[in-house]
């Protein structure tokens, strides 16, 4: 009995061993394939030639393909957070304070970060689908075949018109937001339209502002990054392409998150 | 490659004939334990058809992968133009490329472009100052070379298995390249389309004097485009000669490739 049970003992912490192993051994390569990529977006970036062309055509399907989603998004995120909000304000008697809070969560918090979530599952899957499609097809290695050099053209434009692109969204998130939040004050009561954004822009300060819109500029290029990444590197055949669009979606958002906490903390550092 | 890359045999070289395009020197290649690539000597001349023959995964796509620098060999030299490619500067190695047209087995074709941009793009990234007028004469000869004139504003999904892959041929023709690796170019095509395909290739070399390496497993592809084959065994070159003499082998495995 005694042998067995050595056996058994050994085997399962070698199993335990290697399972960890092979968990902490995938994350480290993953990480450090990821930075290897990174390097290399900053190396061809600065590098002629610069593929403007490109550039425009991924702004305009990133970004402005982007609008009415992101627009109908921020609208219902303004109207319903402004409607589940005020019966809480009602019990302090602190309804004329709406417009004030509605604006400074939807502009410091909720607006770009909505944003971030929506841009990572529309963009960040659609680059990661498209790039690990074209990997499966072998379109990248005839673009390499015909002397191009199809990081430049596939990942360094797109990348870069996602990290010019979000924060413009965010804005718009955020107008069309307010804007929801208007009509949800005015669904309960009445209260004119120079009246209620007096408040909100009142409530607003520029340290509001600032680090939100620069945050985004983050949450794109992680978006972007992450989404040419899992497409750039997928494995080859149809399994690669659904995996690689998945994946994009899920470390994207996750690093929406991230990044997030961490401007949030660097933001208090200053205000507080 | 670089770090055991060896020098080619000078007494060998021919990187000083004009008429070698393309050398090979102990070629080898592993994909983790799988040695695909064992010893590959191998030289290919200006304005030759090569046909190379062997079973599937026995390494032939990896070989002209090789050539073109998509695949770095593990060792042994590879000379372009009698240039070592393990040698080349990113920059020289698009400038070697550039001489080198690829048709895949799939064709490769841009599926978000139209036919018209899908020849636009070869173009405007290795000519960037070339005129509208140009591009659009070199685009118009390059589809009625390959019989595609009326499928020009058409979409890669609106085209048949035969047109994609003259389409593709079309892509690569455009830039008139020194060098063709076609890789099994008729595979999925009915006999009549592979013999259409198998004639435009011989055109191509006898209108721009290409060198060509066809992989196929399309022994009328085959007959019709060698000048030489070689046929590929667990990695090596197991044999070498004219369609005609291999055809006729004492060694029934080579001949089973004819039959």
């Amino acid at each position: 009995m005694e042998p067995k049970i050595k056996i058994r003992s050994i085997t399962r912490e070698k199993i335990e061993e290697d399972f960890l192993a092979s968990i902490f051994g995938k994350f480290f390569i993953e990480v450090t394939s990821l930075a290897f990529f990174t390097m290399r977006f900053f190396k061809e970036v600065l590098k002629p030639p610069y593929e403007f062309n490109e550039l425009l055509k991924q702004s305009f399907l990133i970004g402005y393909k982007s609008f009415p989603l992101v627009g109908i998004t921020g609208f219902i995120i303004g109207l319903v957070f402004t409607i589940q909000t005020r019966p809480t304000l009602d019990k302090f008697g602190a309804v004329s304070m709406l417009p004030a809070m509605v604006a400074v969560s939807l502009i410091r918090e909720i607006g770009p970060v909505i944003t971030g979530l929506i841009f990572a599952g529309k963009v960040g899957s659609g680059i990661g689908a498209e790039l690990s499609s074209m990997k499966v097809t072998e379109q990248i290695d005839a673009m390499q075949v015909s002397g191009t050099n199809p990081f430049k053209f596939l990942v360094v434009t797109r990348v870069l018109a996602a990290t010019m692109m979000l924060p413009l969204l965010a804005v718009l998130a955020d107008a069309v937001g307010l804007l929801g939040s208007f009509i949800g004050v005015n669904l309960r009561g009445s209260v004119s339209a120079s009246f209620f954004f007096l408040q909100v822009f009142q409530s607003l300060t520029f340290s509001d502002l600032l680090p939100a819109i620069v945050k985004t500029f983050f949450f794109g290029f992680a978006i972007g990054l992450i989404g040419c990444y899992k497409g750039y590197c997928a494995n080859t055949g149809t399994e690669g392409v659904g995996k690689a669009a998945n994946s994009a979606v899920v470390f994207a958002s996750l690093l929406v998150f991230l990044i997030d906490m961490i401007a949030v903390q660097i933001t208090s550092l200053y205000q507080y | 490659m670089t770090e055991n890359a060896i020098p080619i045999n000078i007494e060998h070289d021919s990187r000083q004939d004009s008429s070698v395009v393309v050398e090979m020197v102990h070629l080898r290649k592993s994909f983790e334990n799988n040695d695909v690539l064992r010893d590959i000597n191998l030289v290919i001349n200006k304005g030759e058809n090569l046909v190379i023959l062997g079973k599937s995964g026995t390494g032939k796509s990896v070989l002209i992968k090789c050539i073109v620098g998509l695949v770095d060999c593990d060792y042994g030299s590879l000379a372009i133009f009698g240039k070592d490619i393990s040698q080349l500067s990113e920059e020289e190695l698009i400038e070697t490329r550039k001489k080198i047209g690829f048709l895949f087995q799939s064709a490769a074709l841009y599926d978000s472009m139209s036919v018209r941009e899908n020849l636009q793009f070869p173009l405007r990234r290795q000519q960037r100052s070339i005129s509208k007028e140009k591009m659009n004469s070199l685009i118009k000869e390059a589809l009625e070379n390959v019989g595609l004139s009326k499928a020009i504003d058409k979409t890669p999904a609106e085209l048949s298995g035969g047109m994609r892959k003259r389409l593709g041929l079309a892509r690569t023709l455009i830039l008139k390249p020194e060098i063709m690796l076609y890789d099994e170019p008729t595979t999925g095509l009915d006999p009549i389309t592979s013999k259409e395909i198998s004639k435009l290739i011989l055109e191509v070399q006898k209108k721009y004097n290409t060198s060509s390496v066809i992989i196929t497993h399309d022994m009328e592809c085959a007959r019709l485009t060698a000048d030489r084959v070689i046929v590929i065994k667990d990695g090596m070159c197991e044999a070498e000669g004219s369609f005609d003499e291999l055809k006729n082998s004492t060694d029934a495995w080579i001949r089973s490739f004819f039959e």
